[in-house]
């Protein structure tokens, strides 16, 4: 049974749909790579798994549970986190405050998880109580990525987790990301560093123009000429 | 040294009461502008609102054979303030959240909080009539002059029994917040959506519960302060209505959506006003012998039926320097 499963999603912004029938699935052990080229949907695409937009048809289950169109804070409980692209921290409140913002949700003691976050990006920890606005690219990025972990989520969706970042960051985010994902969390992220991200990924997704155009494994998709000649740059 | 007292009472005392009346009132209008993003221009409406189920409840409890030690006014305020805070939760029920919800922008708002000021004020005069009323009618205000023969001086520092009060209970209220901002789940949870919004949904925060929050704290604050202005002057229709432009100011010179800013806007705005006005001449007159004739009698920066353009000049000169507000405000 996949932890995430989208059918046939079709969504928008209201206009013509850019979404145009995609279909997905992620199991928890897996870390999913949405590639293609700009204006694809990709972004659309976890979006649209995240309630941020309006699924028009098609339909959306996490762990078996129809979700779709579902808001975040019904789907945050549910183990769904999502990290976007741009503005992903609160630049005014400190670090810490940024983690416990990502654990709103829960009633419990979450001090472990944030303990676990701060093991995992020791730079953090370090300016825990600095304003997150204060902090580098790279720093805000683990920021953003321990926040969406601070709610213990089941699958975490990142909007091009790497996007501006140095190459020593984007390749230390990456290793983070195997990590997380060997502790049990799905994951199913959007990349520009296409190849770079092909490498880890469990399986690969090619969108074109709101449709899925290749489904494989990542290696399959590195080792397949016509994506290698239309996507990844020859 | 007469003349020393007479600027700590003139100046002093009244900007001390005066900046705690505007801080409260800018701190609510700075917490909807971070959350909502729209200036609320009922906020001073609330105000009066406020006062007036204040005034109610004080007449209530009067009839009732109520006595307390402290002013009636003092007693009731607690569940005056959880009844203002119900009606601004109201307002924003009725008024502002089906707008919302058909994404209207912040300038339609806008618009509707100045229909909002035109019904409030409606409807107290509709049931309260235009008559200017005191919470002092029955027994008069308990007057504090505090001795300052000690430093050879023949006048007393004055204050009323409502201003210590007021200013009491100001302090009280901005830790309240500051513990309340700082602390507490909700509280940080305020602070991030007026940082983030989308972050915020993003990360689960119950947005809808935050908007309820932040109406309630703004309603009693308004509930509060419009108390406490009422209690020093007189109680009427427009009681709060005429200053909600220098309340503006002071939330803007903070930096709008900074709840420190607009405490540190109302007190700074409060006592440029009362500066403003007060004759410093009169603390040149020990040194008069030794003056020469040419310096007036009146050193008053403006007269005091200008005092309204001293708010303005503050916040001219402020978003002159640093448009942003003291406090790096956030933009719409």
């Amino acid at each position: 049974m996949a932890l995430v499963a989208l059918e046939n999603v079709e969504a928008g912004y209201g206009g013509a749909p850019i979404l145009k029938g995609i279909n997905m699935e992620i199991d928890a052990s897996d870390i999913g790579v949405i590639v293609g080229p700009n204006g694809a949907g990709k972004s659309t695409a976890l979006k649209s798994i995240f309630g941020l937009l309006k699924v028009s048809s098609g339909t959306i289950k996490f762990d078996d549970e129809d979700v779709t169109n579902s808001l975040p804070d019904r789907l945050v409980p549910k183990g769904l986190s999502f990290v976007p692209q741009e503005h992903n921290v609160f630049t005014t409140m400190s670090v810490n405050e940024n983690l416990e913002m990502g654990a709103f949700i829960r009633r419990d003691d979450f001090s472990d998880t944030m303990d676990s976050v701060y093991e995992m990006f020791p730079p953090l920890k370090e300016k825990r109580n600095q304003p997150a606005g204060e902090l580098s690219g790279g720093q805000r990025q683990m920021v953003a990525m321990g926040r969406a972990l601070m709610s213990k989520p089941r699958l975490l969706l990142l909007d091009e987790p790497s996007a501006g970042l140095s190459p020593r960051y984007m390749l230390e985010i990456f290793e983070q990301i195997v990590k997380i994902n060997a502790s049990g969390v799905g994951i199913l992220m959007v990349e520009q560093n296409a190849r770079q991200a092909l490498e880890f990924a469990s399986k690969g997704f090619v969108l074109a123009n709101g449709q899925n155009r290749f489904t494989g494994t990542g290696k399959e998709l590195l080792n397949d000429p016509e994506v290698a000649k239309s996507f990844l740059g020859g | 040294m007469n003349e020393l007292i007479f600027f700590v009472n003139k100046v002093l005392v009244s900007g001390m009461v005066l900046g705690s009346i505007y801080a409260l009132g800018a701190v609510g209008i700075t917490l909807i502008f971070g959350i909502l993003r729209f200036a609320h221009f009922a906020h001073g409406d609330l105000m009066t609102l406020g006062a007036f189920v204040t005034f109610i409840l004080t007449v209530m409890a009067a009839a009732l054979g109520i006595v307390a030690p402290i002013p009636m006014a003092i007693l009731v305020l607690p569940l005056a303030m959880v009844i203002a805070a119900g009606l601004a939760l109201g307002i924003d029920k009725g008024f502002y959240e089906p707008l919302r919800k058909r994404g209207a922008k912040p300038v339609i708002l806008l618009i509707a909080s100045i229909g909002v000021t035109l019904m409030i004020q409606g409807l107290i005069r509709l049931f309260s009539g235009v008559s200017t009323r005191s919470f002092y009618a029955d027994t008069p205000k308990q007057i504090f002059r505090i001795d300052m023969s000690f430093l050879g001086a023949s006048r007393p520092i004055v204050v009323t029994e409502p201003q210590i009060w007021m200013i009491g209970l100001t302090i009280i209220a901005v830790l309240a917040l500051h513990f309340f901002l700082t602390r507490s789940r909700l509280g940080k949870g305020m602070r991030a959506m007026a940082d983030n919004a989308d972050l915020a949904q993003v990360s689960g925060i119950n947005t809808k519960l935050v908007v309820r929050v932040t109406w309630i704290i703004a309603g009693s604050l308004a509930c509060l302060a419009g108390t406490m202005l009422a209690l020093d002057v007189t109680l009427k229709p427009d009681l709060a209505f005429n200053i909600i432009l220098p309340i503006f100011a002071a939330a803007i010179v903070g930096g709008l959506g900074q709840s420190y800013g607009a405490i540190a806007g109302g007190f700074l705005v409060g006592f440029a006003e009362t500066m403003a006005v007060f004759n410093w001449a009169v603390l040149l007159r020990p040194f008069r012998a030794g003056l020469p004739d040419w310096i007036p009698n009146d050193l008053s920066i403006v007269p005091t039926e200008y005092k309204l353009t001293v708010a303005f000049t503050i916040l001219i000169i402020v978003l002159l320097v640093k448009p942003t507000g003291l406090f790096k405000g956030v933009s719409s």
